[in-house]
Formats: structure tokens, C-alpha cells, sequence
């Protein structure tokens, strides 16, 4: 199976998989030998391949050697068992930090509360047959997604309240049975896909008193069928995007799908969240790739009878589902759009004299209407982020070509160092089409003074994306704890809210005693024709701060980018991080219609996540 | 915490004794010509976009909000938009400053010169100057100075020429534009000129305010302008003018700035230049004629002396941090932000929140020097009619009492601490020996015959006298205002209940805010004066009542015969208006005929103060009037008054529960305190 060639030229070996083209254009895929994801027998076991407090897989960790480098270990990453010199200076000089101060993370997991179990149901559940688990391990593995707070007291070894059993329901049928042994018995019933949410959805609401159960979905990974005449496929909403990915292109075909967490985030959890994938440009965000959705609801299955590509039928159930978050019930069952798998593919990047130029270019390609699969542009911290997480060159050749780039960006085109910032491209389709393509944005580019640079540099762009939160549990080693969050916002107001949110979380760290200033940057990572995507990172060394969570001040930064005309959120959702600023953004009748869906839907409120609302 | 960073100066703790340094001295020692040619290299904002101020006018003529409003006048007129285009291109080009550092070297150099002659020191806080540098590269900076002489923005970018700081572009009113040759140095040394009205021209204003905008965003330089509008001819502040303000604040409620930073600047005056010419405009007096004598005067000017100026750069005050929790900045989002639109309510209120407690930071952080004592108590003591003055002695030990009361109140006071407190006196009379007389002892104010053919011509040059010297105890009067209108709410109440006093004490700050600057928002102002009071003794303060302590007695009669021209003066309107306002008076011809009512009951020696002569008080106290609904505007008829006979004549009683025109003798209106302390100690 393992069938490697220097006549082939391996494009993409981020994702568990490889993608690849030929020497002539052509394309190929060949899916690494991964351990099985999730064993059908022993379902709990996704814990050993996983962290549980941090993020990912548990062979794959940036760690400082004995040496004071940095590498990053397993084997499945491109950066996977590479020296990053770069890495140490960049950490030390941006945060401050020393590698002299350790905060290792405290290993205990003993301190999770008994379960409060409902006996009758578990009564039932039994003679079902469908498996469910008490164990400590396994319920607080679903108690918690990926935001600071959450990994950060896990860290220090605290749990609040955690869901008191799991179960593993194998298909649409069993979820039925759950559901209705649920509304019987009043249980609290919390929906979990691939546990990689933003927003504190995954939190149980400390003041729920019934019994909590995390209704675990991902047995339920089946592509059910393909239907290649409509380009459709039915699949099971437990599904993760790599797998998803993996299998269809087994056959030539993919979804294009694919958001930063798609190594672990499930379909059903897209659903529920109104996910949006880097190459939405060519694929569309998950609205517009879902044809059908099956979801088990408290009052029965909501789905709707046929599989027109558009109705008017009155305001569209399915905008009922995406984004509910778990509060009105669990998707099951979901028919997508597929498309065959690209013949070619192609990064680039593009080195702008400074970001608002950048902001230019991008917003006149949105104007054209010919953003390629995916067009990102990096401030320029971001940038010098990128390029220190630049692994080890092997040959004094390709060091020497480096220095010469950069002498002629810098010196020869008077780029300053200190403002420059890069856009990072990806192109798909036929061959011809994406040189075709590939012309015209750098024309464009070109009228914004940017100049091409190459197709290293956009790949380590997106690579960036698939190791960052890796590199967070790096940080929290070493007393730098981050956070990221995201906005959409018009055109007219990128530049503004950049540059104001940044300053917001410089000026609050500063206030609330963070020694060193924070790094604080952000990318526009998606456009569209009237607006944009921002991405904010940012991070900070909270040595000396007896509340360092706090003094990240989420809180003070989605004010910002309130008032500054940008959504509360893309596409992490609402989640219970968010959900005070939900009566502004939709006003009184909208919270009313919601309200009144989730009364009638989930009267007694099974689905008690407390999302959103 | 916003009122922290503008008020924090009121805590005597904290009080500011930041170190002055005399920019003069420097000057007296070394060369001008080299200082004048020096390399100028000052710090500019982080986020500076560098552009000459020719590209400026390109970006204010291609801004969206200007294409926006051309297009709108295009529709609603009918006329073609290259027209309108043009139009805005030439108000842009008679408004535009073309700051030039050629021509800020030439006046660095003759400035220099001047002020050498004329003034014997120039001090400035440092601490004020390395914060503004510190707050110059962080956000874009607004200079707001106080604005009592045309010196002020002169001076202004001198200062900042010297200390190295990012020269300003100044907003100067259209009235320099006469002056050719005046106006186009000026215009190079970074003024740019506005209409003093332009109602509803929408287009000179999209210009106006983008330019504005434009030059602030960019970090092109700090804008520098007055709140106040213009000069004050009477010391006291002016009611601040919003618009400036108001689109200087602008690009941080739309997001477009991440801050702005407001800086005020007392500039204070130990004489001022244009004294008499003021206190002759307030009287209607022409100016002396242009002539050969004219001239020879023009250079008296320039050999006299005129003391110090203390410029005090007060603490840089955010708007982001002002606006906190008052401003929603998320009413911007529905609407593309070039389009105009008139300041929301919310909006509105902030701005003129922010822009009295701006003027209030600049009144508190005004340098007094002894000499403003010394005018108060001249011309109370005047008032009493003492014929001979006051002894030099006496003098002395009052000034010495009203040192120490200022200072309890708060007074930025520049009293010299280790010269005797009889030298101080001296020299201060000596500096102001136009404005006093000393005779065998005695002071007094130099109110002399000269040369008057009728009694109403010596009215005339008396007042002159008096009212220059009130311009320099109005420069006292915001640290005793808030405790005086408490006394004299004391004293006009009807009882001493708390209730009562609190009720009449409202009743002239309502009515007095046209006059001074009160900030909105009654009750901390009156608990500021009962603390300020209760503190240094003078009042006791029981469960009901508000009582006078012997003590305090003496500090009672003191400020309530600082507010008692003022009251005097409104009263005086009052009866006018019920006595002599015909139908047809309009608003053009309110001054001229109060001063004939006024200058008649003077010479017929029934009323006190001759400082209610001042055009400022009378027009004042009309637009308090017309506020309270007791005088009304009648459209369409050259602003006719209807005044309201019934309530005039109340307001008028309110004002003093006594007559306003009467023979009675100074102190007797004393009496009442004097029982009442008697009463309530």
C-alpha cells in the first residue's frame, strides 16, 4: 500500500494522509497507516491516542530538548521529528519567557466527583444494549472542549461538574432510544462530537442537579451511501473530517470541508455550530453543503421529505438546526454535497510592504469575485511567528536562497521587516484553470505592490493553523498561556477592527499587571463579497499574576470588536462563552423566536447544555 | 475612572507641584539665531501615515464622506458636480494651513525677540511636556489650550518648537484672514482658518470636519484648537463650543482611531496684553483711533512689562476611557460611517459632559498669581466705598488670609514661598501700577478724573479701571465659585434648612450657567462645597441645617461679595426688562439700551457695582433668560424679546430677596449673615 516516488512530489503531508500530484498535474492520495481511530469494541479507548488536558494526539508535542531546541515529536505531521531553531528565540524574545520556569501540569485525576446517576434510566439503558460508562477517565474526557480556561484547570488538576455517565449510541435508531429514555426519566442529555469547541459549549452548567449524560456520536462514523448521478452523500453525523475526507476519497470524491479543527471536529458538531472550512470559496461553509439533516429531538425526528437542492417552503428548518448547539437535539444522519476530488492543487503566497495594502488586495479579489480555495493574509507578527516555526534546513543551498529572498524583499524592494506581512494562497481545480487562476490574483496582488513568494511559504501558513494549538500547550509549560477567537466584519471596518482589537488586548494586559506586552495579531482568513473573516491570536506571559486566566480579558476583546461592527462570532458559535452579548446581537424578538423553538422543541429541557440562550 | 483622569488634580494629596521651568532663561543666554536654526526633530505618532500637506487636500477632496455630501447638495440643488467639486476644492484651499518649518524658524526667532521684551519669564511644567511626548507617539493628540490672549497659539507652537515636541495645526477663526500678510504667516506656521458661522452649509462643514479628521487620523500633526471658541475678554471661561470637539471624538466612536488624547493647557497671564482694549470692548467704548499716537502707544506696549506667563500642560485625558460605559459605539454599525449624521442624544451629552470638564481641567490647573488676590479685595473694598483706600498693611494681612482660604479650596496659587508677604504685595501693585494707585500709605484702585468732560465720560474711564481689574479676579473665581453660590444661597434662602438652601443654592446655579462653567450634574457640586466649606470651618452641617460658624463668618461675606456683582447684574437686567423693554426691542438693540438703563442708575448712584456695565454679564444674563423661558425670541422680526413681565419680576426677586436698586450702603446686606450666625452657632 505504502507507495512512495520521487516522481512524486508530496504536497500536503500535514493531514494524517497525504496528498500529492505527479509530475504531470496529476493528483494522488495515499492515506497514512494510522492507528484506528476510534475501535468499535472498546469505544472509551479514544483517550489513549488523545490528550486529556491539551490538545490532540497524545504522541504529537512541541517540546525544548536537552539542547534548548525545540522539536516537535511523532511521526504524523510534516513537522513531525524536525528541529525548529527558530522556535526558541522567537518564544523567549516574544513573551519574555525563560525556559528556566516550568509549569508541568499536575496529574491527578482522582479528584472528579462521584457520578449523580438516575437509576431507572440506567435501568433501561442497560436492556438496550447500547454501552455507556461511568469511569472517571472517560467523563471528564467529555466534560471540557479546547478554550484557555478549560485546559488551563485541567492542568492544574481541577474539575467542575462533569457529565456523570457517557453513552455510545452505534446508529440513528439508538440515539431514538436514548432520547426517549431521557425525556422519561429527566435526564440532561449533552450531545459530543469531536469535543473541539470554543465557546464553553461542552461545560456542564454547574447548577444542573439531574443527571448529566454526554451523548458520545462517535460510533456513528459511516458513510451510509453515495449517490454519484445527485453528487451526494448520506453519512452519519459521528463522522470526523479526516475520516470523512479519508473515505470518500477512497472513491475520487471529497466534501472540501475543511476547517482548522478538521483532524478531530465531527459533522454533526459542524452542524450544530454552522462550521465554515478554509476552502468555503470553492465548497461553500457547512449551510451551504448540507442538503438534508436528520436530527432526534425530544418531540421526535425533525427532518424534511425530499432532497430538492432549494425550497420555498417557509423559513428553512434546517437554519432551526445549524447552530442550535446542542439545545434542541443531536443531528444524526446528514446528506452532503460531494464534489471529485481536484485534479490539481497549488499553494502560493504573496509578501505585501505592509497590511493594509494587504486588506486592499484581498478586498479587490473579493470584488472580482476570484479568491482562489483559500486566501489568508498574516499581520505581520504572525508572519515572524510563521518564520520561526521554520524548520531546520538541511542544505547551506537552501539557506543561502532564504537569504537571498529576504535580502531582496528587504533591501531591493525596501519592504520593512517590521511591517511587512504575507497572504498565503491555495488553488484547486484542473491544471490549466488554477494557472489560470493563479495569473490574475497575482496580478492583482501585484497592483497592491505584493510580490509572489513562493509556495513554501503559504503551505507553512497553513501548517500554522494544524500545529498552533499544539504549540499553546508548549506555552503553558513555560507560564505563556493564549487564546484565540474569531469575527466577521464588512469590509470598510477590517482594517479598523484589526488594528483596535489589538491594541484593546495590549492595553488591558498592560492594565491588568501582565508584565511583558502580549503578542497580539491576527489574520484575515476568509472573504466574501461584503465582508470578512478575522482571526485574532493572541498570548502572554503570565508569570507573577495570581489570576492569569482572567487577565486574558476575552471579555474586554469581543467589546472591542462589538463596537466595532463585528459579529460575536463566524463560526466557533455562541456556546456559553459568548451567549450575554446574544440579546444585542439578534434583539428581543429574535431572542423570543429562539426561545419560543427551544419551548416547543425541548419543553423540558433535556438538551440542558445551556447554550446560546 | 474617567473623572478620576480629568479631576484628579482636586485631591490635595496628589496636587500638582510639578516643577516649572522658565523657557526664557535659555533664551537670554544663548543665541537665537542658532536656536532658531536648530535641528528640529520631533517624535511622532506610531501609527503615522507621513503625507505633506498638499496630499492632505487630496485625501479630505477624495474621501468618501466628501463625495457623499457633494453628491447630496448635486441632488437637492440641481447643480453639476464638477461645480460642486470645485466650490469644495476652493473652501478646502482658503481653509488648508501650509505648515512650513521655514516659518516656524522666522517666528521661533522674532518670538524669541518679543518675548524677551516683554515678558520677564516664561514657565512651563515639564512633567506636562514628557507626558505629552509620551502620549504623541502612542495616540493622535489634541491640543486644547485656553484661550485669553491672540499670544495663545503663538506661543503654543513656540513652546512646542522648543521643547522638540510635534508642531500643531491650529483651527483659527476667519478674522485673521484680514490681516493679509499676517494671515498667510500664520497659515505656514500651521493655522488653518474656519468660518466663524457656516449653519447649514453642508458642504463647508464635510470639508471642515474631514479635514479635521484626515489631519488627526493620519497623525499628520496634533490639532490644536479652543474650546471655548474665542477669547475670553473677561478671564473668566467661556461656555465650550462642541463642534470641534465633536468631530475630533469622532474617528474613535467609528473605530477609526483605537484613542484620542485630550490635553489641556492653561496658559495664565500675570498681565494681559489686550487688558484695557477688553474691558473697553465689554463697555462699547470704540478702540482709540488708529494713529501716529496710536502707534507710539503700539510700542509703549511693547516696552512695559508684562510679568510671567505660566503655561501648565495638564494630564492627557483619553476619550476611550471617558466614553466607557456612556458612548455605545455599536449605534455606528448599521450605517456606512461617511455618511453624516447628527450626534445621537447619547452622543451629544458625552460631548459636552467631556468638553466642561475639559474647561473645568483647565481652569484648576490655571496658574494664579498673587495680583488676583489683591484685585479681589480691591474691588470689594472699592465697592465699600472707602474713599481712601485700604492701608498697605491691611492689604497685606487680607491677602495673606485669602492666600490661605484659596489654597484651602484647591488654588493653584504661585505665591512666592520665602519673600515677605509685604514685598509680594509691592511688587505685585508695582507690575499692575496702571490699575492702582498708592498714596501715603494708602491703596486703591486708580480711578481718577483725568480728563472727562461729562460725569457719564468718567463713568466710562472708571469702569475701564474696574473692569480689567475684575478680568483678573475672575481668574480666581472658579476656586471660590462653588462655595460662593453656597453662600450666597445661604444668604438669600429663607431659612437655613437644608432643604431650603439646597433649593436656592440650585436656583443660582441654574441661573448662573450661562455665566460660569458648571458642570452638568447638580448634586456633587454641592456636596463639593459643603466639603470645601465644612472643611475649612466655615459651615457647620447638622441633620437639617446648614449653619454659618463665627468662624467662618468672615469667609461667608468674602465670597458672597465675590458672586454679589454678578447677582447685582442680573437683577439689574431684570428690572430693565420689566421697566423699559418696549415691544419692538430686539436682540441687536438688548446692549446698547441696558447699558443707557444701566450708566443712568449708576450716575444716579443706585447701583453698587459699575462692573454691570460688562456686555458679557448683560448678554449673559439674557441668554440665562431665554433659557428659563423668561424672555422669548420672536421668529421672523430681527429676534424681537417678549419678555415674560411676571416671571422676570419673580426671577429678579429670587435673585435677591431684596431690591437691586437701592441707596443702602455696602455691608448692610451683611446683616443677615451675621444674624444668622449669631442664630446657629
Amino acid at each position: 500500500m505504502l507507495y512512495i516516488s520521487t516522481k512524486y512530489q508530496i504536497i500536503r503531508k500535514d493531514f494524517p494522509f497525504y496528498l500529492g500530484k505527479t509530475a504531470h498535474g496529476g493528483l494522488w492520495v495515499q492515506i497514512k497507516n494510522l492507528p484506528g481511530h476510534l475501535p468499535k469494541e472498546s469505544p472509551s479507548h479514544v483517550q489513549e491516542i488523545m490528550k486529556w488536558n491539551g490538545w490532540g494526539y497524545s504522541d504529537s508535542r512541541f517540546l525544548f530538548n536537552k539542547k534548548g531546541q525545540a522539536e516537535f515529536t511523532g511521526k504524523r505531521y510534516r513537522l513531525s521529528g524536525m528541529i525548529i531553531p527558530g522556535l526558541k528565540d522567537w518564544f523567549e524574545c516574544t513573551f519574555g519567557a525563560s525556559l528556566q520556569h516550568k509549569t508541568p501540569p499536575l496529574l491527578n485525576s482522582s479528584a472528579v466527583q462521584p457520578p449523580t446517576l438516575n437509576e431507572a434510566f440506567v435501568e433501561e439503558l442497560k436492556s438496550t444494549g447500547i454501552p455507556f460508562s461511568q469511569d472517571a477517565e472517560d467523563r471528564v474526557f467529555r466534560a471540557h472542549g479546547h478554550c484557555l480556561h478549560e485546559i488551563f484547570a485541567l492542568r492544574e488538576g481541577k474539575f467542575g461538574r462533569v457529565p456523570d455517565m457517557v453513552v455510545w449510541p452505534n446508529c440513528h435508531n439508538d440515539v431514538v432510544k436514548i432520547v426517549e429514555l431521557a425525556s422519561k426519566h429527566n435526564v440532561c442529555l449533552i450531545p459530543y462530537g469531536g469535543g473541539t469547541s470554543v465557546s464553553s459549549a461542552l461545560e456542564c452548567p454547574p447548577e444542573e442537579t439531574r443527571s448529566i449524560v454526554s451523548l458520545d456520536t462517535s460510533q456513528m462514523n459511516r458513510i451510509l451511501w453515495v449517490d454519484e448521478k445527485n453528487l451526494t452523500a448520506h453519512v452519519e453525523a459521528g463522522i470526523v473530517g479526516q475520516d470523512l475526507e479519508r473515505l470518500l476519497n477512497e472513491s475520487g470524491y471529497c466534501t472540501g470541508h475543511e476547517p482548522d479543527s478538521m483532524e478531530f471536529s465531527s459533522l454533526g458538531g459542524w452542524v450544530a455550530t454552522r462550521a465554515s472550512g478554509m476552502k468555503k470559496n470553492i465548497y461553500g461553509n457547512i449551510e451551504d453543503l448540507v442538503v438534508h439533516i436528520k436530527m432526534v429531538t425530544p418531540q421526535g425526528v425533525i427532518e424534511k421529505s425530499c432532497q430538492g437542492p432549494r425550497m420555498s417552503t417557509g423559513p428553512d428548518i434546517h437554519h432551526f438546526i445549524m447552530g442550535s448547539e446542542g439545545t434542541l437535539g443531536v443531528v444524526t444522519e446528514v446528506t452532503m454535497k460531494i464534489r471529485p476530488m481536484p485534479e490539481y492543487q497549488k499553494y502560493g503566497s504573496v509578501v505585501f510592504p505592509n497590511f493594509e495594502q494587504g486588506v486592499a488586495c484581498l478586498r479587490e479579489v473579493a470584488r472580482q469575485r476570484c479568491a482562489p480555495a483559500s486566501i489568508r493574509l498574516m499581520d505581520n507578527e504572525q508572519f515572524k511567528f510563521g518564520h520561526a516555526l521554520k524548520p531546520q534546513v538541511s542544505s547551506i543551498f537552501t539557506s543561502f536562497l532564504d537569504g537571498l529572498k529576504k535580502f531582496y524583499i528587504t533591501k531591493f524592494k525596501g519592504f520593512d521587516p517590521n511591517r511587512l506581512c504575507v497572504a498565503t494562497l491555495l488553488f484547486e481545480g484542473d491544471r490549466e484553470k488554477v494557472l489560470q487562476h493563479e495569473k490574475q490574483v497575482y496580478d492583482i496582488a501585484a497592483k497592491f505592490g505584493g510580490l509572489a513568494a513562493g509556495e513554501d511559504n503559504g503551505q507553512r501558513g497553513y501548517m500554522l493553523t494544524f500545529v498552533i494549538a499544539y504549540l499553546r500547550d508548549l506555552g503553558m509549560d513555560y507560564y505563556v498561556i493564549g487564546e484565540s477567537f474569531e469575527t466577521s466584519v464588512p469590509w470598510d471596518r477590517v482594517l479598523d477592527i484589526c488594528r483596535n482589537v489589538k491594541a484593546r488586548i495590549v492595553r488591558e494586559c498592560k492594565e491588568r499587571g501582565v508584565q511583558f506586552p502580549p503578542l497580539s495579531t491576527c489574520r484575515v482568513t476568509q472573504t466574501y463579497d461584503a465582508g470578512a473573516c478575522v482571526y485574532f491570536y493572541f498570548a502572554f506571559n503570565y508569570r507573577g499574576l495570581s489570576d492569569p486566566v482572567q487577565c486574558q480579558n476575552l471579555h474586554a476583546a469581543r467589546e472591542e470588536i462589538l463596537a466595532n461592527g463585528g459579529s460575536l462570532s463566524h463560526h466557533h458559535g455562541v456556546g456559553k462563552l459568548r451567549k450575554e452579548w446574544m440579546r444585542e446581537t439578534v434583539s428581543n424578538v429574535g431572542m423570543g423566536m429562539l426561545k419560543s423553538v427551544k419551548d416547543y422543541v425541548d419543553p423540558n429541557n433535556i438538551f440542558g447544555n445551556r447554550n446560546l440562550l | 475612572m474617567a473623572s478620576k483622569a480629568v479631576y484628579s488634580q482636586r485631591d490635595p494629596m496628589l496636587k500638582k507641584r510639578d516643577d516649572f521651568e522658565d523657557i526664557l532663561e535659555e533664551r537670554r543666554n544663548s543665541s537665537d539665531l542658532r536656536y532658531a536654526l536648530r535641528c528640529y526633530a520631533p517624535v511622532v505618532y506610531k501609527g503615522l501615515c507621513p503625507s505633506k500637506a498638499g496630499t492632505l487636500k487630496s485625501m479630505v477632496l477624495q474621501s468618501d464622506q466628501l463625495h457623499y455630501v457633494i453628491h447630496q447638495v448635486c441632488r437637492e440643488t440641481g447643480r453639476a458636480v464638477d461645480d460642486v467639486q470645485e466650490e469644495a476644492s476652493s473652501i478646502l484651499e482658503e481653509m488648508a494651513h501650509r505648515l512650513q518649518l521655514s516659518t516656524v524658524r522666522f517666528f521661533a526667532f522674532t518670538l524669541s525677540k518679543v518675548f524677551k521684551t516683554l515678558f520677564r519669564s516664561i514657565c512651563v511644567n515639564e512633567e506636562g511636556i514628557q507626558r505629552l511626548q509620551q502620549v504623541i507617539q502612542e495616540h493622535p493628540v489634541v491640543l486644547l489650550p485656553s484661550h485669553r490672549s491672540y499670544m495663545d497659539f503663538l506661543l503654543m507652537s513656540y513652546l512646542l518648537y522648543t521643547y522638540d515636541l510635534a508642531l500643531p495645526v491650529i483651527a483659527a477663526g476667519m478674522d485673521f484672514m484680514g490681516m493679509k500678510f499676517v494671515g498667510e504667516m500664520l497659515r505656514m506656521s500651521g493655522a488653518f482658518f474656519i468660518r466663524r458661522s457656516f449653519g447649514g452649509d453642508k458642504l463647508y462643514w464635510a470639508v471642515f470636519s474631514e479635514y479635521v479628521k484626515t489631519m488627526l487620523k493620519n497623525g499628520f500633526a496634533p490639532v490644536e484648537f479652543f474650546l471655548e471658541g474665542t477669547r475670553s475678554r473677561t478671564s473668566k471661561s467661556l461656555t465650550p463650543k462642541l463642534g470641534l470637539l465633536n468631530i475630533v471624538m469622532d474617528p474613535f466612536f467609528k473605530g477609526e482611531v483605537f484613542d484620542v488624547s485630550l490635553v489641556p493647557v492653561s496658559i495664565s497671564y500675570e498681565r494681559i496684553l489686550e487688558e484695557s482694549l477688553y474691558a473697553r470692548e465689554l463697555l462699547g467704548v470704540p478702540k482709540p483711533k488708529e494713529s501716529t499716537s496710536g502707534l507710539i502707544k503700539a510700542r509703549k506696549v511693547l516696552s512695559e512689562d508684562y510679568g510671567s506667563i505660566h503655561v501648565y500642560f495638564g494630564q492627557p485625558v483619553s476619550v476611550r476611557s471617558l466614553a466607557e460605559g456612556r458612548v455605545n459605539r455599536c449605534q455606528f454599525n448599521l450605517i456606512p460611517r461617511h455618511i453624516p449624521k447628527k450626534p445621537s442624544e447619547d452622543i451629544h451629552s458625552f460631548v459636552n459632559d467631556s468638553a466642561y470638564r475639559l474647561v473645568r481641567a483647565q481652569e484648576e490647573n490655571m496658574v494664579l498669581k498673587p495680583w488676583v488676590l489683591l484685585a479681589s479685595l480691591l474691588l470689594q473694598n472699592q465697592v465699600s466705598g472707602q474713599k481712601r483706600g485700604i492701608a498697605l498693611d491691611e492689604l497685606t494681612e487680607q491677602a495673606v488670609w485669602l492666600r490661605d482660604l484659596s489654597r484651602q479650596y484647591g488654588a493653584f496659587l504661585h505665591w512666592p514661598e520665602h519673600t515677605p508677604p509685604s514685598e509680594v504685595v509691592s511688587s505685585s501693585l508695582s507690575l499692575h501700577r496702571g490699575l492702582v494707585r498708592i498714596s501715603e500709605g494708602r491703596v486703591q484702585l486708580a480711578l481718577d478724573k483725568g480728563y472727562a468732560v461729562t460725569p457719564e465720560e468718567e463713568l466710562l474711564s472708571q469702569a475701564v479701571i474696574i473692569l480689567s481689574c475684575a478680568s483678573y479676579r475672575n481668574q480666581a473665581l472658579h476656586v471660590f465659585l462653588r462655595p460662593a453660590l453656597l453662600a450666597s444661597a445661604i444668604h438669600t434662602a429663607s431659612s437655613n434648612k437644608k432643604q431650603e438652601v439646597f433649593n436656592s443654592f440650585s436656583f443660582l446655579r441654574n441661573m448662573f450657567s450661562n455665566e460660569f462653567i458648571l458642570c452638568p450634574g447638580t448634586y456633587c457640586m454641592l456636596f463639593t462645597s459643603h466639603w470645601c466649606c465644612v472643611s475649612t470651618g466655615a459651615l457647620q452641617v447638622t441633620q437639617q441645617e446648614v449653619l454659618v460658624t463665627e468662624r467662618g463668618h468672615r469667609t461667608l461675606v468674602f465670597l458672597t461679595s465675590m458672586l454679589d456683582p454678578f447677582l447685582q447684574g442680573y437683577q439689574v437686567v431684570c428690572r430693565f426688562l420689566c421697566e423699559e423693554a418696549t415691544e419692538a426691542l430686539t436682540e441687536k438693540q438688548f446692549i446698547p439700551a441696558v447699558r443707557k438703563f444701566i450708566i443712568k442708575h449708576l450716575l444716579a448712584g443706585r447701583l453698587r457695582y459699575t462692573e454691570v456695565l460688562s456686555s458679557d454679564l448683560q448678554k449673559n444674563s439674557l441668554a440665562a433668560l431665554l433659557r428659563l423661558g423668561a424672555v422669548r425670541k420672536i421668529k421672523g422680526y430681527q429676534g424681537t424679546l417678549k419678555v415674560n413681565t411676571v416671571m422676570v419680576n419673580s426671577l429678579e426677586d429670587t435673585l435677591g430677596k431684596k431690591p437691586a436698586v437701592r441707596n443702602q450702603q455696602c455691608l448692610g446686606s451683611f446683616q443677615n449673615i451675621s444674624t444668622l450666625s449669631v442664630f446657629f452657632v
